[in-house]
């Protein structure tokens, strides 16, 4: 009895948490610049929520955001920019600032001079330089309504209702014809 | 049926170092919250407009859609070890989440990560470009289909003001055990700190590089075109197989012994023991690939990233069709490994 409490050298490491089972993960994290080392058997590495190397993530861009977010140079931050939201989905600035993430696409409109700036840090640049989607938004709706006149035509003639399908048909070219002279310029940098 | 994905037959430019190459993109409706955000009636019209648009191109794509809670956990878990989803992804709550994936399991969509979509596209060997072309034109396809989030100044908007842009990420998974075993790693990693370029474990943020395999992907998604971060990836990553190469042949003939003794070694103990634990076995599958790799062991049938996927807990229950803990998983592993080196090896 007495022996086993006694610690040797080469005995296997056993997991730092159940104490139990034999250590086989080993977690590094890092907690505001220091790294903690930690030896965990699988079962226990999955219980905290890591996957078989997996590691938790203590140190993710959320919490570099954060930061980020939080830092002005000339101290706090003036009340207005923490009580600003997005009108569309009602996503506040401070939300932004705790969770590092946005609500929707149009929080990019509403937080734009705080934006900004971030992006330019994050990136090192503020210019979009890469793909430009092949239609726009209005382009979206002519092509919808383009497939389901393809459909009724389709269905048309399978009915063998020829009439009917030339008149799709038409319909179909004369939209396609608008769609090429009237183009869009989405995205034109 | 094969329990491997096309792209782990270690086929392309370099594929004895670079086990895969990544192209994964970042899109979100417009006008539709986040995900993190989402109302379950919201999410419910979202993820049916998703499955639509993907059920119009499964016969081009072959592409299944596949609601996340509909999966077992294991099979789940499995998609994460075969780096189809992100471990994130199979959290809980898992509701309002799905998949879309291909055939051959080189296409894969999330539905409702941090992101609307989360388009992937894996390969074998260093093959950025042509996994560029395949996800540009599924984005295209998806495009003609879904109101993305755009704006011609920004980009492509994402939850997370650091996906902006291209909303691109590009990454290779290489396998480099000379650089490490000669010290020289960190010095190759930090440097890439330095010039945007991020390294990870295996399985993504947070993870210990075990097995030697490295994860380099670009950290910036704004200011440069696709074309170009993929180019400066694929450059660094040329130059790093070019060091690999070089550190191995130093090995050869600098440390001959030392070198047939480890991966003997390690090659010995896969063949032979009867309980390991999946870091064990992913250290030594690292030493066999060296020894296979410079003509010191004979080749198997399996690749390397085939066999790394016995050391998996997902892989192993589902290949067994049962739960198992942890120390019947460690006992599986081995005989898994054990049975299948030896076999491949003599018909070899
Ligand atoms: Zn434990
Ligand atoms: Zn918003």
């Amino acid at each position: 009895m007495e022996q086993n409490s006694e610690p040797r050298q080469d005995r296997v490491q056993l997991c730092q948490r159940c104490e139990s089972r034999p250590a086989s993960v080993h977690m590094s994290t890092v907690v505001n610049g220091e790294k903690f080392d930690r030896f965990l058997c699988e079962d226990c590495a999955r219980q905290e929520g890591a996957y078989h190397f997996m590691l938790v993530p203590q140190f993710t861009i959320q919490h570099v955001l954060g930061g980020l977010i939080g830092a002005t140079p000339t101290g706090q931050r003036p009340q207005a920019v923490i009580d600003k939201t997005c009108p569309v989905c009602g996503y506040s600035y401070q939300q932004f600032a705790e969770t590092g993430r946005l609500g929707c696409d149009h929080c990019y409109e509403a937080f734009h001079e705080e934006l900004e700036p971030l992006v330019k840090r994050l990136h090192g640049s503020v210019e979009h330089h890469g793909k430009v989607p092949k239609r726009g938004g209005q382009d979206i709706l002519q092509q919808r309504t383009l497939e389901e006149l393809r459909t009724k035509m389709r269905d048309a003639i399978a009915r063998e209702a020829f009439e009917e399908a030339a008149k799709w048909r038409d319909e179909i070219r004369a939209l396609e014809q608008q769609h090429a002279s009237g183009g869009s310029n989405h995205g034109s940098l | 049926m094969d329990p491997f994905s096309a792209w782990m037959q270690a086929k392309g430019p370099d594929a004895d170092i670079v086990l895969s190459s990544r192209i994964r993109l970042a899109r979100n409706l417009k006008d539709t919250v986040f995900p993190n955000r989402l109302t379950d009636d919201v999410a419910e019209k979202m993820l049916h407009q998703v499955e639509q648009a993907v059920n119009d191109l499964s016969r081009t794509w072959q592409m299944h859609f596949e609601r996340l809670d509909h999966l077992s956990p294991i099979d789940r878990q499995v998609l994460v070890e075969k780096h189809l989803i992100s471990p994130a992804f199979i959290e809980e709550p898992v509701k309002y989440r799905a998949i879309a994936i291909d055939e051959r399991e080189s296409i894969s969509i999330m539905v409702n990560e941090e992101d609307h979509l989360r388009i992937q596209i894996l390969l074998s060997g260093l093959q950025l470009e042509e996994a560029w072309t395949v996800a540009n034109q599924l984005d295209d396809a998806l495009e003609r289909r879904l109101d993305y989030a755009y704006d011609s100044h920004s980009g492509y908007l994402t939850a997370c003001p650091t996906n902006i842009g291209t909303a691109m990420r590009a990454s290779v998974m290489v396998h480099l055990p000379a650089l490490v075993l000669t010290r020289q790693a960190s010095q190759v990693f930090t440097t890439l700190a330095q010039i945007g370029m991020v390294v990870r474990g295996l399985y993504g943020e947070g993870s210990d590089a075990v097995g030697n395999i490295f994860q380099i992907s670009n950290q910036v998604s704004l200011g440069l075109s696709e074309e170009e971060f993929i180019h400066n990836l694929a450059t660094v990553t040329q130059q790093i197989v070019g060091r690999e190469r070089h550190a191995r042949q130093y090995l050869q003939h600098n440390a001959g012994v030392m070198l047939a003794d480890r991966v003997d070694r390690a090659w010995g103990l896969l063949t032979h023991a009867h309980i390991m634990t999946s870091e064990e076995a992913l250290r030594l599958l690292s030493e066999v690939k060296l020894g296979q790799d410079l003509g010191l062991l004979p080749k198997t049938k399996s690749t390397f990233t085939q066999l790394t996927l016995f050391t998996r807990p997902g892989f192993l229950q589902s290949q067994t069709g049962h739960e198992l803990n942890a120390a019947e998983r460690d006992q599986i592993r081995a005989q898994f490994l054990r049975e299948r080196l030896r076999e491949e090896v003599q018909s070899v």
